[in-house]
């Protein structure tokens, strides 16, 4: 229950953070919100010999909205869930997502592109982040590149994050007008892991037919995944129940979930596609659509 | 909706305020792990990470080359010490400390490490290097049945098999019936759960100046610990001093000796420093006394129109790998024998094997009475498959059958005597309050739109306040409880008594009773539990047995005193003895009113003026029960079922409770509440499982799953009065029934909301999966 | 390691390893002993303290070297000039706790929340505390307690004399 030692650094630039992380290589892991890192440590199921914190590196701590979203690397799930403009319509999704990431005191630490870094198969923030496509800002030898959602998601715990690089941010792009999202999640309890989850983003036209789309599942897979056969499906159509219902049964389709004290894996399969079914209808419901 | 107060007497019945709380709210209780000693060294335990295997070697060279760390001992040390195995309580079996030969559950203590510090220590428990050669497993009880592996062979009898017991008339059962016009069977299971208090178990021990071992744990029964340690080290009893100090929840957890705390006692000997040994809640979930994992098969039988002929329950009990159920010496399946209820059943028979089987030892704990949880789920939940079996309410079928009022002190056929109980009146007082008829006109509506909308029932009876020293003993000490209760010279007090709360509130309560029999303020009535050396030997606290037990031991206690001060009183009223009588909290002078002494002179004058009377004023009583008592109540459960997903929703929850007298309304709640939520719990989302290769799964609270506020419930609580007629003050024990009542209250409401779907059973814990599959299996069944 | 952490504003300067906990920090090393340890897997909430004034935080998943340069208020530091908080006394009147092990963490986590949400609904608090668990009072009086806390927090104080 107590972790193995290490060598604690505590950066106070990005520069710095990198440095270190470059001179340490694999020992070292990057400390920002610890909610999911200092529990592995705990058990010794993760020994870094060096732990690098980032808390103290301030100009990663901000949340900035600039025709997008960019979430820095140090700012909290809290932080989100409690945004002034967290309730438009646009960021209904992450609206949805910052209500049930773990539990409302880990959410005072745990930090939205730290838990896109640990990709957890049954992860919250990259399954929104799928739907929402959004991209992470990743630091490397050779400079800053933005890397899509969909190639920064690897495997299980395992990013485009190379050794000695560092994630700084995560942009969602901005979908202007008509656009909503919704999260559905079935968890055991608050604090468990999702059982199954849905990430839903509509953008619709002004003739009401959908222009774009994003339904992406969580606990289903080695990693969130995105339906692209429910995306393309509901592109271009009017929402009706039948659509939805198509969509739905894509991802149903789509879901490989891992049996599991959560469920079997025909529940997780059926959950997968009444999780998009609902939420679809809460996004079209947030626009003012009925289908 | 609460708990009727009757504040108009002196203190009992009071919602008091907790007097205990302070403390507690500026963080400045006493925990165990908040006791620190100079020289204070930390144990950290070594833990077989297979289910059964011998252990070929144990090397501790590594280990005590880490920095830090002074001493490891393995079993062989503590075989070569005469403690190797240490006697479990119900006293059948004894249990490893440390392994010896080979190991028996995933997780059992193999070696302790001593270091200067705590991180010191788990570096050193992680550098034992242990080789284990892997034996097959026993991962359940009816593999152990057959005795292919038998896992103990230490035991004179070369079996899995721990012990039969039964209760009742086997053939008259059979025959009944056979001959019953209607009978169903069911096979239910009540899963292995945990009761998992918030502070784990642990302790501080120490052999200071004088040789007295001054051992601080967190112990439900301290005096048991003692003379059991005494027992079990040689130390001589008065050398060991056994401090229970404030203990994070108990729930039967903390009744059991466990393996970390004599390896605390041996390191602190063999390195003449205390040792401080605290688990961590892996260890707590994996090692220490599990509840439940009962595999019963019930039959019940009844005429054509519901009433019931005969009972019969045959239970296939998983003890784990040692037999360490805290029973009575008499009562190796406990009370189960309470398994006709609150039901006139005219023959039954009840009948529990014991299994080994290589999981952790245990099956007493998480507020069960003794296995009543197990009892009363099953005879609920037969109730309600009967009742769809004949077409008959399951409210009907529950009053046609209660036992009547009339029938007091009612004389079970498996050998309980129920001592009070109007079943009807606290049933009708549930209907009321629920609105039952409205309820069921929405059910309706709703079942005709296909909606699952269930209302359960469970009006259980339990058994607490063990116990009879006729019937009742643990390790040959028989179950009374006691009181000491001193009053100083200006009206204030102290009470000592020996029981041992761990959030029940005592310090609360005892002074009430005690308050209430003296005419004195309860807020100077000071309560200490838990001192070995100050308090008056007790069985503790468990079972709701406190009230029942050591509260009537405090109300004679307090009457011994008042008999005292009689004279006292006398003496200042310048009368005889006969002359004064204790009226409106006052001694008085019989027809002269006006002539009166308060306790608080009385006190006074006790030690300034007794007259010819033995100054001092105190009095102890131990107190043998009579019997025991039988709490009981109705519940309902109100929930919608979401066919989609599975998921339960407990719309409403109504608990309607008689406890008899109730000495603290606002605790009694409080008691009813927590009940209720680790009922829920149960119901729905907890178990602790093994899978066939005996890997536990659920080792912590990621997996073994404890509520949120926000998956609670809000309770709906009321009472009915029904005292105890054999109790000093007619209460019975109450902590227990929630945990009692609920489990079949949630299950019967589930199963009446898929009931339109043929649906009549299904196994805790209810979870989603399990809803969604029951459903689909069923509409599929009726195409 | 050096670290300097300001708990219920008193200073403490001591030298301890990095993979030192802070809640055992507080525990051992400040000698504050309300702040309670009850799980391995930050699901608990017995050990949540205040960071910074309006942060709560699980000090059994944070070191104490990541506090170091921060405030910490631990449930002792809640009481003010020898009166019990709002939230104390509401957990006193309404019966919030039985054992008292989860009761400083389910305060604090309390007192983060009704700073950002001076009137919360009986839902809205069940949701803030799903973070802090409890075994012994099924969490209906915790929720009465909080609620009378606000209600009395919400008061406007008393002119000064």
């Amino acid at each position: 229950m107590i972790p193995a030692a290490f060598e604690y650094i505590r950066a106070h630039s990005a520069d710095e953070a990198f440095a270190a992380l470059q001179k340490h290589g694999a020992e070292a892991r990057v400390l920002a919100g610890g909610q999911s890192l200092v529990p592995a440590m705990r058990f010794r199921l993760a020994r870094p010999a060096a732990l690098v914190d980032i808390n103290a590196v301030r100009e990663l701590d901000y949340i900035r909205l600039d025709g997008g979203l960019t979430i820095g690397a140090t700012a909290r799930d809290s932080a989100v869930e409690r945004a002034p403009w967290i309730k438009d319509t646009t960021w209904s999704l992450l609206h949805d997502v910052s209500r049930v990431v773990a539990d409302p005191v880990v959410r005072q630490m745990a930090t939205v592109v730290g838990s896109l870094c640990h990709n957890d198969p049954a992860g919250d923030w990259t399954t929104a982040a799928l739907a929402a496509r959004a991209e992470v800002l990743v630091r490397g030898r050779s400079g800053e590149r933005a890397v899509p959602i969909d190639e920064f998601l690897v495997d299980s715990f395992t990013t485009a994050v190379a050794e000695g690089e560092i994630a700084l941010a995560v942009r969602f792009p901005g979908s202007g007008d008509r656009t909503a999202g919704s999260y559905q999640k079935v968890e055991r309890k608050v604090g468990d892991f999702a059982t199954a989850a849905a990430a839903v983003q509509l953008t619709l036209n002004a003739d009401g037919t959908i222009k774009a789309a994003g339904v992406a599942l969580s606990a289903a897979g080695p990693c969130a995944v995105r339906v692209p056969q429910a995306e393309q499906r509901l592109v271009g159509q009017k929402p009706t129940a039948d659509l939805i219902r198509a969509a739905a049964e894509a991802a149903s389709q789509k879901s490989e979930p891992q049996a599991d004290l959560r469920g079997s894996v025909e529940y997780k399969k059926h959950l997968a596609g009444v999780l998009v079914s609902r939420g679809l209808r809460q996004a079209l419901a947030r626009l003012g659509v009925q289908a | 909706m609460s708990i009727e107060a009757k504040s108009e007497r002196h203190a009992l019945g009071h919602r008091m305020k907790r007097k205990e709380d302070p403390r507690f709210l500026q963080g400045k209780g006493n925990y165990v792990d908040d006791i620190s000693l100079p020289g204070m060294l930390y144990a950290a335990i070594v833990r077989s990470p297979y289910p059964h295997a011998s252990i070929k070697n144990i090397d501790i060279s590594e280990a005590l080359k880490v920095p830090g760390v002074k001493a490891v001992i393995t079993g062989a040390d503590l075989e070569a010490a005469g403690l190797g195995w240490l006697p479990t309580f119900h006293g059948l079996d004894k249990q490893m400390v440390l392994a010896v030969g080979k190991v028996l559950f995933q997780y059992q203590e193999v070696a302790a490490v001593f270091a200067e510090t705590r991180a010191a220590a788990y570096d050193g428990a992680e550098a034992v290097q242990v080789e284990y050669e892997p034996l097959p497993v026993v991962a359940d009880p009816f593999t152990a049945k057959k005795d292919e592996v038998i896992l103990r062979p230490d035991r004179e009898k070369k079996t899995n098999h721990i012990y039969h017991w039964e209760v009742g008339d086997r053939d008259a059962t059979a025959r009944a019936l056979e001959s019953s016009p209607k009978r169903v069977s069911q096979r239910i299971w009540f899963q292995r759960c945990h009761p998992a208090p918030l502070e784990p178990c642990g302790c501080v021990a120490h052999f200071d100046t004088m040789g007295r071992l001054q051992f601080y744990v967190t112990s439900q029964a301290p005096h048991v610990y003692r003379t059991a340690l005494a027992i079990v080290t040689g130390i001589p009893e008065d050398k060991i001093h056994v401090i229970s100090p404030d203990i994070g929840g108990g729930f039967g957890n903390k009744v059991p000796v466990y393996p970390g705390y004599v390896c605390a006692i041996v390191g602190a000997l063999k390195l003449g420093r205390p040792v401080k040994w605290i688990e961590t809640r892996t260890e707590n979930l994996t090692s220490t006394g599990f509840a439940r994992d009962y595999h019963m098969d019930v039959e019940l039988g009844a005429s054509a129109d519901g009433r019931l002929t005969a009972l019969r329950v045959s239970t296939a009990a998983d003890h784990g790998a040692f037999d360490a159920a805290a029973d009575p010496t008499k009562y190796p399946a406990g009370m189960f024998g309470v398994v006709t209820g609150s039901y006139d059943v005219p023959v039954a028979h009840a009948e529990v094997d014991a299994y080994f089987t290589n999981k952790a030892p245990g099956g007493i704990a998480y507020r069960c009475s003794f296995r009543v949880t197990e009892a009363s789920y099953a005879i609920e939940r037969a109730m309600d498959i009967l009742a769809d079996e004949l077409g008959i309410d399951a409210v009907e079928l529950r009053r046609k059958n209660f036992i009547k009022k009339e029938q007091f002190p009612y004389k079970s056929v498996l050998g309980f005597t129920y001592d009070s109980g109007d079943y009807h009146k606290t049933l009708d007082l549930a209907l009321e309050k629920i609105g039952y008829k409205a309820l069921l006109e929405e059910q309706a509506e709703k079942r005709a739109r296909g909606e699952l909308m269930g209302i359960g029932f469970s009006t259980f009876t339990e058994v607490v306040g063990a116990g009879p020293s006729k019937h009742f003993d643990i390790l040959g000490i028989k179950m009374f409880d006691s009181a000491e209760i001193r009053i100083h010279p200006t009206g204030a007090g102290i009470v000592r008594a020996g029981t041992k709360s761990q959030g029940q509130g005592h310090e609360t309560t005892w002074a009430q009773i005690v308050a209430e029999e003296l005419g004195l303020d309860p807020q100077n009535i000071m309560v200490e539990e838990g001192d070995t050396d100050t308090a008056p030997y007790g069985l503790g606290t468990y079972a709701s047995r406190s009230t029942p037990v050591a509260g009537a031991a405090i109300a004679i206690a307090a009457r011994r005193v008042r008999e005292k001060a009689k004279k006292i009183a006398a003496h200042l009223l310048e009368v005889g003895d006969g002359d004064v009588e204790w009226k409106d909290y006052k001694f008085q002078v019989k027809g002269v009113p006006a002539k009166s002494v308060t306790m608080k002179e009385v006190a006074f004058a006790a030690y300034t003026n007794p007259g010819p009377n033995e100054p001092g004023l105190e009095a102890t009583n131990y107190y043998d029960p009579p019997n025991m008592t039988f709490p009981y109540g109705t519940y309902i459960a109100v929930v919608d079922v979401d066919r989609e997903t599975g998921e339960v929703k407990v719309r409403r929850f109504l608990a309607v409770d008689d406890c008899g007298t109730v000495i603290n309304p606002l605790i009694v709640e409080g008691q009813i509440h927590g009940g209720l939520a680790e009922g829920f719990a149960i119901a729905f989302m907890q178990e602790i499982q093994y899978d066939s290769e005996g890997n536990n799964l659920n080792t912590n609270f990621t997996d073994y799953l404890l509520p949120t506020s926000l998956e609670t419930p809000h309770w709906e609580t009321a009472n009915t009065v029904t005292p105890s007629p054999h109790h000093p003050i007619g209460a019975k024990g109450v902590g227990e029934s929630p945990n009692v009542g609920s489990p079949a209250a949630f299950v019967n409401a589930v199963i009446d909301a898929l009931s339109p779907l043929g649906v009549r059973h299904i196994e805790m814990p209810v979870t989603r999966d399990k809803v969604w599959r029951t459903i689909r299996d069923a509409e599929a069944a009726r195409k | 390691m050096k670290v300097s952490i300001r708990v219920n504003g008193v200073a403490y300067e001591r030298d301890v390893e990095p993979r030192t906990l802070l809640a055992y920090f507080l525990r051992e090393e400040c000698h504050l002993t309300g702040t309670h340890i009850g799980c391995d897997t930050s699901a608990c909430g017995c050990c949540v303290v205040v960071m910074d004034g309006d942060k709560a935080v699980k000090s059994c998943t944070m070191f104490a070297v990541q506090a170091d340069g921060h405030e910490i208020m631990t449930v002792e530091g809640l009481a003010q000039g020898g009166a019990l908080h709002p939230i104390q006394q509401g957990f006193w009147d309404q019966h919030g706790l039985q054992c008292g092990y989860c009761t400083p963490g389910m305060m604090l986590t309390a007192y983060v929340l009704l700073g950002q949400n001076p009137n919360p609904s009986e839902a809205e608090i069940r949701e803030g505390l799903a973070g802090n668990l409890c075994r012994c009072t099924g969490y209906q009086n915790i929720v009465k307690a909080v609620k009378q806390a606000a209600e009395v927090m919400r008061q406007p104080a008393p002119a000064a004399q």
